[in-house]
């Protein structure tokens, strides 16, 4: 792919997308999942990885019980011990979304809706903005919509990027998160231009997956978008929160994640304002992590609640 | 923005988050106080009685107490593989020579830790890299010539093909494992029999190889290690009875080894030094092109002869780029080799910093612009932090002379003619790097550059299949591949 560029949508002024080459980039990631942390360090890497994460359900089965059990597990992860740090979201679709204000109220978590036509994005762009809109209504703080991969794939990157715009619109005061679907762009180099289409149409964060495909997160698809996010920066002086989601299932996954978003963008990216962990099995992993800081050894998955 | 992890000092660590420093154990390297001369299947002691120190770089600290061959010393080796020669190896057929180089390949995986930490602590370079690249490496090669030796008349058919006889190899302190085994692989697949002699400053892991050599019952003599410094080597390069020279090392002693093997009119190989240009194009995957320059200069400390030196970026991207690349210095992690998380060793020898020092200054003087990050290095041992000279011109000390150090010269081109002038503006030419996009264009550069090896969209990749050697003054000849096992056979239309 050679060099193109996309106009950013705030100044006018046009963006340059570099290329991405296959090999190096996996090589980089594969070393930085090489780094050991020290122990002492582990509980700060652990309670980062759960102020960090959205909390995350999205079945159809779905009901106000189950998200205002997330809510509670999210606000308390570990009912034992006071000083486990709440998440920093709950992920959820619209229709839930009152019920997990309402559980989540006086609280630091935030309410994440998934809108827009999740996880396709294939509606009218009137049907896309009045899901978004709807969801912001009852209370959402948070967006997370899909890119248009038909669109961008069938070459309309026009319309793909309108429909961000049309959506960064709906939201309001609401942060928009854009979902890329990288399993289905089939190239880093699509992974890094959708990056930089999405933030140059608005996106407050760009978010790896769904979680509706087998093909999610990877650290080197997540490498190739913190790239592309410290590269706008660059061009922009603007700065793109990042989200990793789907099949991270393990405090050592996580703590990968950490890893490259710390020595690619820098530590001011290692906050919930900037990077989120999108997962729901995660949780209780880092939380039986967390408990064999503090005892010296393993306990069952008895230990954690389930929801 | 960009410069956000680095610039202002902040890192994981002061967010509470602190990488484990994780240091390989030595405990599995048993190093002998004393080391003699492998001659005739034995560690025998040197004629003259005398020794040199080999240190520790990192800590400065001796590890051992190693013989120094005079030349009587070389003459009772050329003679003991001149023996073996005649008595076994010539005879040998080729599918029972390749055995014998399956089994050191063998037993250099299996105890590639021992290897590794010892390479490590001889020479300064990160356990990673010895672990992960010499060792690895090393045993491909042998895997590699073992598979040749019985098929050499189908690589060369129609020849009358014949080995050399006595071969004598000197290598240097960069590689010193791999670089035995680029030598010695191809040299026995083919039926010679040797006399190498490792550098210096970092003679054990050839001496642990010399183990090996005993444990899989190679025939005495067949293999023969000298260690010592410049005589010992003029002892192997004057010897009348060597029928083949192979150097490896600085192009000032390539060029008195050449002077004495003209004369006897010796086949010769010769891998000398490099100053190659490593080239950016706009249009480059520019956050993968930052790794490959960093890989290019800064793998092995620099101590590489095929070392991206030169930096020609294109002007239009070309402050954008450095400062990238100067973000990404200030990540390397500097000190102790043997932890698992060191991107940079110790240099190898106190000349060796001496030399790098001498030169960056030079580089100053004549106004070239230095960056050093901002990382602490140890007390003891011997140090460089990565350097990166910009505002450099093509007249420039540094632009023309090797340094052979953690030191990356940066100049600036306009069009791919440009860039091409200016890359082969070099005595040297041993290899090249090309970073874009385009593939017309990485053709047009290959064709032009006149430089053995071209890497395209990555750097320093080695693999025993694929030959390697220089133009001008990097030598000539070929290691690796078909092409490097014409060089130890009579008659195979190769250079030898």
């Amino acid at each position: 792919m050679p060099t193109s560029t996309i106009t950013f949508r705030e100044t006018g002024s046009s963006i340059k997308v570099t290329p991405v080459d296959e090999v190096s980039l996996e090589a980089r990631a594969a070393s930085l999942a090489t780094r050991s942390i020290k122990t002492t360090s582990k509980r700060a890497a652990l309670n980062l990885a759960i102020r960090c994460m959205d909390l995350t359900t999205l079945e159809g089965a779905d009901t106000p019980e189950k998200v205002a059990s997330l809510c509670q597990k999210a606000k308390r992860p570990d009912p034992s011990n006071h000083d486990v740090p709440s998440v920093a979201a709950v992920c959820i679709y619209p229709e839930m979304v009152h019920h997990a204000v309402e559980a989540t109220e006086g609280s630091n978590v935030k309410v994440a809706s998934v809108a827009g036509a999740f996880p396709s994005g294939l509606s009218t762009i009137e049907a896309r903005t009045a899901d978004i809109s709807d969801a912001v209504k009852r209370g959402a703080d948070e967006i997370d919509i899909v890119l248009n991969r038909s669109a961008f794939l069938a070459g309309d990157e026009q319309r793909a990027f309108e429909e961000i715009v049309a959506s960064k619109d709906a939201c309001g005061e609401a942060h928009l998160k854009v979902i890329l679907e990288v399993g289905e762009l089939g190239s880093y180099d699509k992974i890094r231009q959708a990056s930089m289409l999405a933030m140059a149409a608005g996106a407050d964060f760009i978010k790896t997956s769904t979680g509706k495909i087998p093909q999610a997160s990877t650290l080197p698809r997540v490498l190739c978008m913190a790239e592309a996010v410290r590269d706008f920066a660059q061009q922009t002086n603007i700065s793109v929160g990042i989200k990793a989601a789907g099949g991270i299932r393990t405090a050592k996954q996580a703590w990968h994640y950490l890893v490259v978003i710390g020595e690619t963008l820098g530590t001011e990216w290692l906050c919930p304002e900037m990077f989120r962990i999108g997962a729901s099995s995660l949780l209780n992993d880092v939380l039986l992590q967390l408990k064999r800081l503090d005892s010296g050894s393993y306990s069952g998955p008895d230990y954690v609640t389930v929801d | 923005m960009g410069n956000s992890n680095s610039k202002d000092g902040s890192s994981l660590k002061d967010f509470g988050i602190e990488y484990a420093s994780a240091i390989e154990s030595t405990s599995l390297v048993n190093i002998k106080d004393k080391y003699g001369l492998f001659i005739d299947g034995n560690f025998v002691d040197s004629s003259s009685g005398k020794s040199f120190k080999t240190l520790d770089p990192s800590t400065e600290k001796p590890l051992a107490i190693v013989a120094e061959a005079s030349s009587d010393d070389v003459d009772r080796a050329v003679s003991a593989a001149g023996v073996s020669y005649e008595k076994y190896w010539k005879r040998m057929p080729g599918a029972d020579r390749a055995r014998y180089l399956f089994r050191i390949a063998r037993h250099l995986q299996e105890r590639a830790r021992e290897f590794a930490v010892l390479e490590t602590l001889d020479g300064g370079k990160p356990i990673k890299e010895s672990r992960d690249v010499d060792l690895p490496l090393a045993a491909a090669h042998f895997f590699y010539h073992a598979g040749w030796a019985d098929k050499l008349e189908y690589a060369f058919p129609q020849r009358k093909l014949e080995p050399h006889g006595v071969i004598g190899q000197i290598i240097p302190w960069n590689f010193p494992l791999l670089m035995a085994a680029w030598k010695l692989a191809p040299a026995l697949a083919c039926g010679n029999t040797v006399v190498l002699k490792p550098a210096e400053t970092t003679p054990l892991t050839a001496l642990l190889l010399a183990e090996v050599i005993r444990e899989v019952d190679l025939p005495p003599g067949v293999v023969n290690i000298v260690t010592g410094a410049g005589g010992t080597g003029s002892a192997i390069v004057e010897h009348p009875e060597v029928k083949k020279l192979a150097f490896t090392g600085s192009t000032e002693v390539g060029k008195l080894i050449q002077r004495s093997a003209v004369k006897r009119n010796l086949p010769l190989t010769l891998e000398l030094g490099g100053k190659a240009p490593h080239i950016i194009f706009e249009d480059a995957a520019l956050d993968q092109a930052i790794e490959g320059v960093i890989n290019g200069i800064f793998f092995n400390q620099g101590h590489v002869c095929c070392a991206g030196s030169r930096l020609l970026v294109q002007e239009s991207i070309a402050d954008n780029f450095i400062d990238r690349l100067q973000t990404r210095i200030e990540l390397l992690r500097v000190g102790n080799p043997l932890d698992k998380n060191t991107d940079i060793g110790a240099i190898n020898s106190k000349a060796q910093l001496e030399r790098i020092d001498q030169l960056v200054k030079a580089g100053i003087d004549e106004g070239a612009e230095v960056f050093k990050p901002s990382c602490s290095l140890p007390e003891n041992g011997y140090w460089y932090p990565p350097t990166v000279l910009t505002g450099v011109q093509q007249s420039h000390r540094v632009a023309r002379e090797e340094i052979f150090g953690p030191v990356l010269v940066v100049q600036t081109f306009r069009t791919p003619e440009e860039a091409l002038e200016k890359a082969n503006n070099t005595p040297y030419g041993l290899s090249a790097g090309i970073w874009t996009e385009k593939g017309s264009l990485i053709h047009w550069m290959a064709e032009r550059l006149r430089a053995g090896v071209i890497w395209a969209n990555t750097f320093n990749k080695f693999d025993p299949t694929s030959p390697f050697g220089g133009y001008k003054e990097s030598g000539f000849g070929r290691e690796g591949g078909m092409q490097g096992l014409a060089a130890y056979l009579k008659n195979s239309g190769g250079r030898s």
